[in-house]
């Protein structure tokens, strides 16, 4: 019967029940895939590419490969983790990522992701690209220097608030990395609120709710208290 | 001739672009394309009068139209010329006939000249490699540069005359066939393969594995559809495209899709031809149109479909009023629309797309998101286009070459198709061919074709260094390689070869398409949108001269990384320029090398030169040098 | 010498300096406190503000706090990795540029007018500083890798002592240095 629906994560037996990604049933049985994008509560985007997995010897992402009875998924080897702190590297130089000055450290994903796997330097030489900050709407605050094109907030505005606040923009590194929906382009000309989903998914700091910044103090925060491999299991 | 944008315009020519198209916002990148003929840009005005029209949040039609090369969201100059860029157009002087254009302009590449008149530019590859220099103005093709020509372009701009008026030789495309075969000599009658296929009886043993979409939903009473999938089958037809894949599985996957409520099967022809160095699709679709879109309807004959597009790069704009002739011609003579061959409930039309430079949208997945109006950004596979293709239709995508292919066989048999090529590569395949030989142009030949063999139709003066097969995300053959054979058992290919001679520098092809794929990336997954921007840096820095071992070292680690993590095969073959050209070409890049230790990735000196401005210093101290 | 008694084991060189940064991360160094003297059990200081040393000679180690921002960081920079077996970025300014590179988005001919011409409340005759004595500043401001070879990273604004105390002992005892949750940090 477990042989029918169970796959191998690392050699340790995973039950999945149909239809469920190989992260999704990760999650459940408690194992850590790193990941960015990727949210239990939306559509897998496939973009950020920190949960490639090898799928029977062949990489894949775990948020977009469908967990079938049998597989043999390698997750955290020396191999995929290098990758991954790669990948974060790759992150990091080319947006503007000051933690010291920025009021989602401690809460932010990427920073997380990147102690958990270790990350010791950027590595490759900085873009430090030249990025706008909107901080025209009266609660919130966006900073694109941050933005990792995730698309959470993409999605959460379209199918959780419904109002199409956000849409991804540019090709490759040219223009901008999201799009605003308004004719300006400025956020305080949409109906964004800060009670929208899309307030509050952002896993880095570009969406910033004003006046709250540091309501949490850095030591306090989500991950001081435990790392992102076990913060993103139990959430 | 387009000018920019007064409101005026804006209200009077938009209603009925909008109309043409519906208010349909799947039909996106025909509004925008047309909106920006007519009004020079597309302002933020217009994009919101657009996103208001066709019904979609502002944010997706702007992200739509930051996605293209080919669109401006910000006032362009009255003369846009884009000069393209391929490592075959440097070879043939591209570079400085662009900075002769800039300095009788007295413009920067890249920017708009101050009173608004012109920009100047540089834009990937644009299919005309055996008659370059190119140049794209006002997105209409131009082939054949030289110092005189440009110095008479530059008048022309200057003294503002309409580009309906320049001389008309300039705008000439050559077909350029120096070796045809069953394609490129094909003498088609049009209708005639598709008489050939419904008149074709199923075949005793021979019927395709599945006879449900017959049922589903083919016209009523049509034996052939299963008979014509058996001549494909026996043709052994594989994707022109490059990647070979199977005709007749893709084509039965899609026939076996179920549908929906109120789906239809969708036939679509691949002539995005962004692969720099490939011009054959070109050809095809300017002297064996019918030919395609015959195999289009072949297609849709034997998969079940009604509609059918074509999508047609923007860099072969000038193709769409010809191809639309084509087209009416056909419906005209019964062979598109309804009842096609006065066969009851046989319906299916064509229709072109314009394409709006993305190479990317090459990508069958991609294409289909640029057809629903969209950034061509590729979709998570599975689920595949033949399940769930053009708004989740079952759907084919097929090369230009590919469908022309199958009209043959439908007139001829899968068996005689077979004689042709080897076992695992039927038929022929068209060559694109480029770069130092005498005759470049298309060559067809039997696929099992040697290199060296075509190398010598083509003519070929000096030694041969190398030949990049398929493009920049191909392969890199040297000289003791030419007798490797196209094909699907050796070096399957879409038909691209650029020749490089012994006196070419094998670094800067690689270079050039370093940052090619840095400028097409879309941008979507992390290794791929970065990777190619740190690979492109690297490389520059190689070429000016601050390069170390190091730096190789990285272009492999990436590589590496790029190869197995990349979203699609834009990122997974990305690098494969210049491993080939470190593997089969090293000294190339050793002998750029600075030093065998650390070297900055940017120049020191270079890095005081603001400091320097605004302090008017230029003692020593003033100074850095670039290593100790 | 004493056939009996093993040789003393040499004491590492060490030597640190701070080029765009704030002193915070030597702050945080002092603050191993009394660990200090356990380090110098096995250390000796070349260049370093603790010794006032101008020039760095050759050291096992090296320890660079801050970015680089100007022309006498750069020469600084070089003198330590042309001196030093080992060199350490320490601290945020150092790893990725740090608060000063937060100047990076804009023009330093901006900035330089801005400051030195047309911010409100200078002097009458206000002007760039020219004195050949002052190093320039470059265009940008860069992590030290960008610039030099770099072998060990340890990232934070500033890292904490626990942290440079682990990175330290396990460098001195032959380990690879690894700071786990909650000693790793970039701020």
């Amino acid at each position: 019967m477990s042989e029918q629906n169970s796959f191998l994560l690392d050699g340790e037996e995973i039950p999945f029940s149909p239809g469920q990604t190989v992260i999704q049933a990760a999650k459940a049985a408690g194992k850590y895939i790193p990941h960015l994008c990727w949210h239990p509560d939306f559509a897998p985007h496939g973009s950020c590419k920190l949960c490639t997995v090898k799928v029977n010897g062949r990489f894949g992402s775990a948020c977009t490969t469908a967990a079938t009875a049998g597989m043999n998924v390698d997750n955290r080897t020396p191999e995929l983790d290098d990758k991954r702190r790669t990948l974060l590297q790759l992150l990091f130089v080319e947006g503007n990522h000051f933690c010291p000055s920025c009021e989602k450290s401690g809460n932010c994903l990427l920073q997380a992701t990147a102690y958990d796997l270790g990350m010791m330097s950027p590595h490759f030489d900085h873009f430090f690209p030249d990025r706008p900050v909107d901080a025209s709407h009266p609660d919130m605050l966006l900073d694109f220097n941050r933005c990792i094109m995730c698309a959470l907030c993409v999605q959460a505005s379209r199918e959780v608030d419904g109002k199409n606040v956000f849409a991804m923009g540019g090709r490759g590194m040219r223009g901008r990395r999201v799009i605003v929906n308004s004719e300006s382009g400025r956020l305080a000309d949409t109906d964004f609120a800060a009670t929208d989903r899309a307030a509050n998914v952002c896993p880095v700091g570009v969406i910033l709710k004003k006046r709250v910044g540091f309501a949490v103090p850095i030591g306090q925060r989500t991950y001081d208290k435990a790392p992102a491999s076990i913060v993103e299991v139990v959430k | 001739m387009q000018a920019s944008s007064s409101p005026q315009e804006i209200s009077t020519a938009l209603p009925a672009i909008l109309a043409r198209h519906g208010h349909d916002g799947t039909r996106l990148m025909q509004i925008l394309r047309e909106a920006q003929e007519a009004e020079g840009w597309l302002s933020p005005a217009l994009l919101t009068e657009i996103a208001r029209a066709v019904g979609r949040p502002r944010a997706e039609v702007e992200g739509t139209a930051a996605f293209y090369s080919f669109f401006h969201t910000r006032p362009r100059g009255k003369y846009c010329v884009l000069w393209s860029d391929n490592i075959t157009d440097r070879m043939l002087g591209n570079r400085e006939l662009l900075k002769a254009l800039c300095s009788k302009l007295w413009l920067e590449p890249g920017r708009l000249s101050e009173d608004g008149l012109v920009s100047v530019n540089t834009t990937s590859c644009t299919g005309m490699c055996d008659q370059g220099p190119a140049v794209l103005v006002n997105y209409r093709a131009i082939t054949r540069m030289t110092m005189e020509r440009v110095d008479a372009m530059a008048e022309l701009i200057r003294n503002q005359v309409p580009l309906a008026e320049w001389p008309a030789e300039w705008f000439a495309v050559e077909d350029n066939v120096r070796r045809a075969d069953i394609l490129l000599s094909s003498r088609f009658e049009p209708g005639s393969a598709l008489r050939a296929a419904v008149a074709r009886a199923s075949a005793d043993g021979l019927v395709a594995s599945n006879d449900r979409s017959v049922r589903e939903s083919l016209p009523h009473g049509l034996v052939g559809p299963t008979a014509l999938l058996d001549e494909i089958r026996l043709s052994n037809l594989r994707g022109r495209g490059g990647a070979g894949f199977s005709t007749r599985l893709k084509w039965e996957a899609c026939r076996n899709a179920p549908l929906k409520e109120g789906q239809t099967r969708i036939v679509i022809c691949n002539a995005d031809e962004g692969e720099p160095g490939t011009f054959k699709d070109r050809v095809l679709l300017t002297s064996h149109a019918d030919l395609v879109f015959e195999g289009m309807t072949v297609a849709a004959y034997a998969v079940g479909a009604t509609r059918g597009f074509v999508y047609l790069r923007g860099e072969y704009r000038y193709l769409l009023e010809p191809l639309q002739e084509v087209l009416a011609r056909r419906r005209a003579a019964g062979l598109l629309g309804r009842n096609i061959l006065g066969i009851p409930g046989a319906d299916f039309d064509i229709e072109v797309h314009l394409g709006a430079g993305a190479y990317i949208c090459g990508e069958e997945s991609a294409l289909i998101e640029s057809l629903e109006g969209k950034p061509g950004r590729p979709r998570i596979r599975p689920p595949f286009p033949v399940t769930h293709g053009y708004l989740e239709q079952p759907t084919i995508v097929n090369n230009v070459e590919t469908f022309a292919c199958a009209a043959l066989i439908a007139l001829k048999g899968g068996e005689w198709f077979a004689t042709i090529g080897t076992r695992q590569s039927t038929g022929t395949k068209i060559l694109s061919v480029s770069g130092d030989v005498e005759r470049p142009g298309l060559y067809e030949y039997p696929f099992g074709v040697s290199v060296a063999e075509v190398l010598q139709d083509c003519g070929v003066t000096n030694c041969i260094q190398a030949v990049q097969v398929s493009g920049p995300s191909g392969v890199c053959i040297g000289q003791d390689e030419l007798d490797r054979k196209i094909g699907f058992e050796d070096i399957p290919t879409a038909g691209a070869l650029m020749v490089f001679d012994c006196t070419r520098d094998m670094f800067d092809v690689a270079h050039n398409f370093a940052h090619f794929f840095a400028h097409e990336s879309c941008g979507f997954c992390t290794p791929c949108r970065v990777g190619t921007q740190i690979v492109a840096r690297l490389m520059d820095k190689l070429a000016s001269g601050h390069g170390s071992p190091y730096d190789i070292n990285e272009m492999f680690k990436m590589h590496r990384l790029m190869q197995g993590a990349s979203h699609c095969g834009l990122g997974n073959t990305a690098c494969n320029p210049m491993i080939d050209t470190l593997t089969k070409f090293k000294p190339a890049y050793e002998r750029r090398l600075k030093s065998l230790d650390f070297v900055p990735g940017f120049d020191l000196d270079a890095a005081l030169s603001q400091a320097r401005q605004m302090t008017g210093r230029d003692d020593a101290a003033a100074h850095l040098a670039g290593t100790d | 010498m004493n056939a009996t008694t093993p040789p003393a084991k040499p004491k590492l060189r060490v030597a640190t300096t701070s080029l765009a940064g704030c002193f915070g991360c030597h702050m945080s160094f002092l603050d191993i406190d009394e660990r200090l003297l356990q380090l110098l059990e096995l250390v000796e200081f070349d260049r370093s503000p603790i010794t006032d040393i101008k020039h760095c000679g050759p050291c096992d180690l090296g320890i660079i706090e801050g970015g680089v921002c100007n022309a006498e960081n750069v020469h600084v920079l070089r003198e330590f990795r042309k001196n030093c077996k080992v060199l350490v970025a320490l601290g945020a300014c150092a790893v990725n540029g740090g608060l000063p590179a937060q100047r990076n988005h804009l023009d330093l001919r901006d900035i330089l007018e801005a400051v030195y011409e047309t911010e409100g409340g200078l002097a009458q005759g206000a002007h760039i500083p020219n004195d050949p004595e002052l190093p320039l500043p470059l265009n940008k401001v860069h992590p030290i890798h960008e610039v030099v070879k770099v072998d060990y990273f340890l990232p934070g604004c500033p890292p904490p002592a626990d942290a440079i105390w682990k990175f330290l002992t396990d460098l001195l005892a032959g380990r690879t240095p690894h700071l786990g949750h909650g000693l790793l940090h970039y701020d």
